[in-house]
């Protein structure tokens, strides 16, 4: 071509290229659209991958507006001051954001989300709560609310998403000791950001399914690429250059990626529809929380086609587009290691000195050297793999007939496996990296509580006299229950023995309440009405042992009357409580003490169900919350432990799986288009008799070999990070087998969908058809 | 030999004086050597003899050959006849098999069963060769090949052309 | 003529949609005979060769090798029989490219189950007579043209089959590449007995067949015995 060629004829070749995207006939129109869907689904993962800390942001500015937490000096009670007491709950698993209001005045503040305070004996409910109430679950709640009308719903800007359960309920007076008095909402301080481990779960999920997806949708603009790389080669007969061929490949590529911004954009758009419908852990969110921040759209919208071109561009570097045709380099460039090595190796070494512990809390620079230490480690599978495929590959030999096809066909070109593979090799890696760091944190997590299920199964606090002693009477009563003790108790203190002045006082709890309820504290042997016992816990402290003894003087309650433990109180042996407290106590019978002249005394009330019966904890939640809307209800569990791991662990298998599935859909175009790119030799194989099944057979090897070397890797560098990632929030390393052995079995289970899914056409391309020359 | 089934065959279309069939002989297959006048007059006499052509009347006015041509029927069939039957391969037949060629076009036969028929006689003969060039030495191959080639190159021509005439048959006919 | 004919076909009658590739078409081929199968391009030579080996089904008319009825059978005694009766060359394309010319060449006896080690032995001898010694090691895609057709043809001779159809095989070669593909194939067929059905169009390559079958429009013309007949 002539000096000439500038800019101008340039930009032709590449709107020349745009225009065979849509030419072409049905093979071009196939091409295009498959990569404009591709790099769709992928531009779409983006947009919601750009929107979720957006999201969470959102979620989390309406939480702190309508925040209720005062700290600091009380304020006095005046025209423009609220009373907030919180009646928060669970409604079968799920929380439920209960408050009760009292305004104290005209221009007492309303809460986010309201129009007007609800009056006594009004509830204003989220729309999801309504929705429950309206249910034929609703009577199982109902009786929380106490009979209160409901006169309204809670609008977006008072709710954290769209599924939540919350009500503000009216009252006419509340217990001095349980409320809050505001005189704003959403004034609290700005709650602290996430902690260490779960920055660096959110750092390393992001770019565990965001790697992938930059691997997919390599692999997405390059669908087609071969029948791209004949026509060029027509192009070139007819005068086209090298730098022509480029340019309109770059236009073509160019041209379904920007299909694909488009396609994207659509399913974002569809996608966030749906989103408010689903609820993840607790957490839900209003559609227009989901919106990516600018600058990131902006990002995806440049990045996507100058990725696309730039792969294609690269892409075209290992095939020379002749006039006559297009070769591939007979004989690649050896592959060499160390430039290989050197991106994982970069990684280890940012990541090797946060080893052996991070700082409480994450600054800025930490949490980037973590995502690049992961991202380039997580990307040494990428580099890495081509060149163990070639190593593994280069020896093997023998074999039936479909294994020695594979085989061969892996020597000679296993850059096109490797690419197909590395998606799988990432998205394992960072799977079983992750799948380590939750085990490890649920194991974290995971508190032994002490507590003792056989013996109860919730605890209920409730602090209103006028409940003591009715909250047992009523559960007793209620279907469901089995069993029911309540105590009134209290702290007691005591002036340490005489002659020991000037030590500290000895504190110990009074317990009130019948011979059952108080066998829960203590062993009590023979007891009767009347009885007082001193329950003491081993080892013994001698002080305590002194100090309260019978006949000894206790102060109830700070600075409370006080009480003579009767002279004969027996001495017995603590025991551990149903909640697992096990101290040195004063258990009497009603009939020793009169409860009712202790002041602040709190009913403490073990409550054991029917297990097989999933309602009973509801009602007793519904008892509670008639008798006092403040008291607590907690279950007890042998072990506590911090369910959303589960979620969050499920939620990574579905994130994985949908990645791999991608992964598969672009293995599957691969293997499909390159069948088709030797239909004729093929039909030529069936021709002299080749059986079918050793065809079948090389595609499942062909698949199989580079799968299984990845995931292997894959399992290597997954270890290696998690690892890595264990030691660095101080955590003992423990391989989690079975997370391996499902990541692993992922990955095969799509190499036997990609193979199962392409023998269809390898079957259509062997009819005696593909014989015909074209 | 062959001027004088060429004759008949020009004598197909219509009667015609010894001049003409001179002149269209000459510019049709006489390339650079025009037949001489005692060459016709003597062919066509024979022929006239043998009963092939007849006179078809004689024309008043001072030029001597005032005299019309026709083919007999029994011309007819010796035209067919040689048409249809096999020239002896050799190099250099191209002439001949031009004329049939041209002589089919005109008189509506087909090319193709000409080339077909010819085709079975060249590849006699290049077996023939083929089977020689096998069990001799190289120079008998030379020799072998340089017939071989033109024999190939006769019957290739051939086959253009049959395909040329049986596409034109075609667009006429259409 | 005498005796029943190894491969037979009478009457065929095959279309692709309007287009009659073969409209009547009859031959028949003896063991070890050598034919030619000519005519102008898109006449149905391929097409004919394609049935005759049990490729593609007729849509009428019989297709006989030794007297069975190929037709008859189901698609895997086809291809059983083309692995093990038939060999097959193509005018090009037809070795698969990540394997060595040896191996290719061994492929239809591993595909019959022989040992690789035995296998590859016997395509070795193949390599020698086809003066193709120096190639065994390489792929299809670093040897020349003549050299793949060579390859070719010991891969469809190196299961000794008693047909092998050769399908252009000189049509992407020069002439003395061809030459040598032809002296080579018809000798190497004359040596095991194979009967050899040849698809071309060139009257020099038809030159080693015995004797050339003519299709045109679909139709089989034997213009030799037309001419015999006619005398
Ligand atoms: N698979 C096919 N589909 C449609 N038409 C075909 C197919 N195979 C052959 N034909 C047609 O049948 C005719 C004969 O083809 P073929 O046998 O290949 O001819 P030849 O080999 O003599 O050139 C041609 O018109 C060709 O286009
Ligand atoms: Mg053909």
């Amino acid at each position: 071509m002539s000096v000439g060629r500038g800019r101008a004829s340039a930009s032709r070749d590449v709107l020349l290229g745009m225009r065979f995207a849509f030419a072409g006939g049905r093979d071009g129109w196939t091409r295009t659209v498959l990569t404009a869907v591709g790099v769709g689904i992928g531009v779409a993962l983006l947009l919601l991958a750009a929107a979720v800390p957006g999201a969470l942001q959102a979620r989390q500015e309406r939480t702190a507006a309508r925040s209720d937490l005062r700290l600091g000096e009380q304020i006095p009670a005046a025209a423009d001051t609220m009373l907030v007491a919180q009646a928060d709950t669970l409604f079968r698993h799920t929380p439920v954001h209960g408050r009760l209001l009292h305004p104290e005045g005209p221009r007492a503040p309303i809460p986010p989300g309201l129009t007007a305070v609800p009056r006594p004996g009004e509830v204003v409910v989220s729309p999801a709560l309504r929705e429950l109430l309206d249910s034929p679950d609703g009577r199982l709640f109902a009786p929380r609310l106490d009979g209160a009308r409901v006169t309204g719903t809670i609008r977006q800007e008072g709710l954290s998403g769209p599924g939540e359960l919350a009500f503000y309920r009216g009252v006419d007076a509340l217990p001095a000791d349980e409320v809050t008095r505001l005189r704003t909402f959403g004034d609290s301080p700005s709650s602290e950001g996430l902690g260490t481990v779960l920055t660096i779960l959110v750092v390393i999920i992001i770019v565990v399914l965001l790697l992938p997806i930059a691997v997919f949708l390599a692999a997405a603009v390059r669908f087609g690429s071969e029948s791209r790389d004949r026509r060029m080669a027509a192009l070139r007969l007819i005068g086209a250059d090298r730098r022509m061929t480029r340019l309109m490949a770059a236009g073509e590529t160019m041209a379904g990626a920007c299909l694909g911004l488009v396609v994207g954009g659509v399913l974002f758009l569809v996608g966030r529809q749906v989103a408010p419908m689903v609820s993840l852990w607790d957490i839900s969110v209003y559609a227009s929380d989901v919106r990516p921040s600018l600058p990131l759209v902006a990002v995806i919208v440049l990045a996507v086609p100058a990725m696309s071109v730039a792969v294609s561009v690269i892409a075209l570097r290992g095939v020379a587009i002749e006039p006559l045709g297009v070769t591939r380099r007979a004989t690649p460039p050896r592959r060499r290691l160390w430039w290989r090595l050197v991106l994982p190796g970069i990684g280890l070494a940012l990541l090797v000195p946060l080893v052996g512990g991070l700082p409480e809390t994450m600054g800025g620079v930490v949490q980037y050297q973590v995502a690049a230490g992961a991202v380039l480690l997580l990307i040494g599978a990428v580099t890495v793999l081509p060149w163990v495929i070639e190593l593994v590959v280069r020896p093997l030999g023998g074999g039936p007939v479909g294994w020695q096809l594979a085989v061969r066909r892996l020597q000679l070109d296993s850059a096109m496996s490797a690419r197909l593979v590395n998606g799988i090799a990432v998205a394992v890696a960072g799977a079983i990296a992750l799948q380590m760091l939750f085990a490890a944190a649920q194991k974290e997590s995971t508190v032994q509580t002490r507590q003792d299920p056989s013996r109860a199964q919730a605890q209920i606090r409730t602090h209103d006299p006028a409940s003591a002693g009715l909250i047992a009477v009523r559960l007793r009563a209620t279907p469901g229950v089995t069993r029911a003790t309540e105590t009134l108790v209290g702290g007691v203190s005591a002036e340490p023995h005489a002659g020991a002045a000037g030590q500290d006082p000895v504190f110990a709890l009074l317990q009130v309440g019948d011979c059952a309820a108080l066998a829960e504290y203590a062993a009590l042997g023979s007891c009767a009405g009347g009885d007082v016992f001193i329950a003491r816990a081993t080892p013994v402290d001698p002080a305590a042992q002194e100090a309260i003894r019978p006949g000894a003087t206790v102060t109830v309650g700070e600075g409370g009357p006080r009480w003579k433990v009767p002279g004969d109180a027996r001495q017995v042996p603590a025991r551990k409580d149903p909640s697992g407290v096990y101290q040195d106590v004063i258990l009497a019978t009603p009939g020793a003490i009169d409860a009712r002249a202790m002041p602040r005394l709190i009913a403490n009330t073990f409550v054991s169900v029917d297990p097989g019966d999933p309602d009973a904890m509801e009602r007793v939640r519904n008892v509670v919350a008639q008798l006092d809307p403040v008291g607590t209800v907690a279950t007890l569990a042998a072990s506590e432990t911090v369910g959303r791991f589960d979620g969050i662990r499920r939620g990574l298998y579905v994130g994985v799986m949908v990645t791999l599935l991608l992964i598969g859909a672009s293995m599957l175009v691969g293997t499909v288009e390159q069948l088709r790119d030797r239909r004729r030799l093929l039909a030529m194989l069936v021709a002299v008799g080749t059986r079918r099944s050793a065809l079948s057979w090389s595609v499942l090897w062909q698949t199989f070999i580079p799968v299984m070397i990845g995931i292997v890797l894959a399992v290597v560098f997954g270890l290696g990070l998690g690892v890595a990632l264990l030691r660095m929030v101080s955590v003992p390393v423990s391989i989690d087998w079975a997370a391996v052995a499902i990541s692993a079995g992922i990955g095969a289970a799509v190499v036997l969908l990609v193979t199962a899914s392409s023998l269809p056409t390898l079957w259509r391309l062997t009819r005696p058809e593909g014989l015909r020359m074209e | 030999m062959s001027i004088g089934q060429t004759f008949l065959g020009l004598l197909e279309s219509g009667p015609r004086h010894g001049y003409d069939l001179k002149k269209t002989y000459d510019d049709r297959f006489g390339h650079a050597r025009p037949l001489h006048y005692g060459q016709v007059y003597a062919t066509l006499s024979r022929l006239l003899k043998d009963g092939l052509v007849e006179l078809d009347g004689v024309e008043p006015g001072e030029g001597p050959e005032r005299k019309r041509y026709a083919v007999t029927s029994a011309g007819v069939s010796d035209v067919e006849l040689w048409l249809a039957s096999a020239e002896k391969p050799e190099p250099y037949l191209q002439n001949t098999l031009y004329t049939k060629v041209i002589l089919a076009l005109l008189t509506g036969r087909s090319a193709a069963d000409l080339l077909d028929v010819q085709r079975a006689e060249h590849l006699r003969l290049m077996r023939e060769l083929t089977r020689r060039k096998a069990g001799g030495d190289l120079a008998d191959n030379l020799v072998c090949d340089h017939a071989l080639f033109h024999l190939d190159a006769d019957l290739r021509w051939l086959e253009l052309t049959a395909a040329r005439l049986d596409d034109l048959r075609r667009q006429v006919r259409a | 003529m005498t005796g029943q004919p190894l491969l037979e076909a009478d009457g065929l009658h095959k279309a692709f949609g309007p287009t009659k590739a073969l409209d009547g078409a009859s031959i028949a081929i003896r063991a070890g005979e050598i034919v030619a199968i000519m005519g102008p391009s898109g006449s149905g030579k391929s097409t004919l060769l394609h049935c005759l080996a049990g490729i593609v089904r007729p849509d009428s008319g019989h297709v006989r090798y030794q007297g069975a009825e190929i037709s008859a059978l189901s698609d895997g005694e086809r291809s059983a029989l083309r692995r093990t009766q038939f060999g097959f060359v193509f005018q090009f394309g037809q070795l698969v490219p990540e394997l060595t010319c040896l191996e290719n060449i061994a492929l239809p006896l591993r595909m019959e189950g022989v040992r690789r080690r035995e296998a590859e032995a016997r395509a070795a001898e193949w390599l020698d007579r086809l003066d193709l010694a120096d190639v065994g090691r390489k792929r299809p895609g670093e040897v020349s043209g003549g050299q793949g057709q060579r390859v070719a043809v010991a891969r469809a001779l190196v299961t000794r089959p008693r047909a092998v159809f050769a399908d252009e095989p000189t049509g992407a070669l020069d002439s003395l590449n061809g030459e040598r593909v032809m002296r080579l194939l018809t000798e190497a067929a004359r040596e095991t007995g194979a009967a050899v059905v040849l698809v071309t169009h060139e009257a020099r390559v038809a030159g080693y067949s015995d004797r050339e079958i003519v299709v045109r429009d679909g139709r089989t013309r034997d213009i030799a015995r037309e001419m015999e007949g006619a005398l």
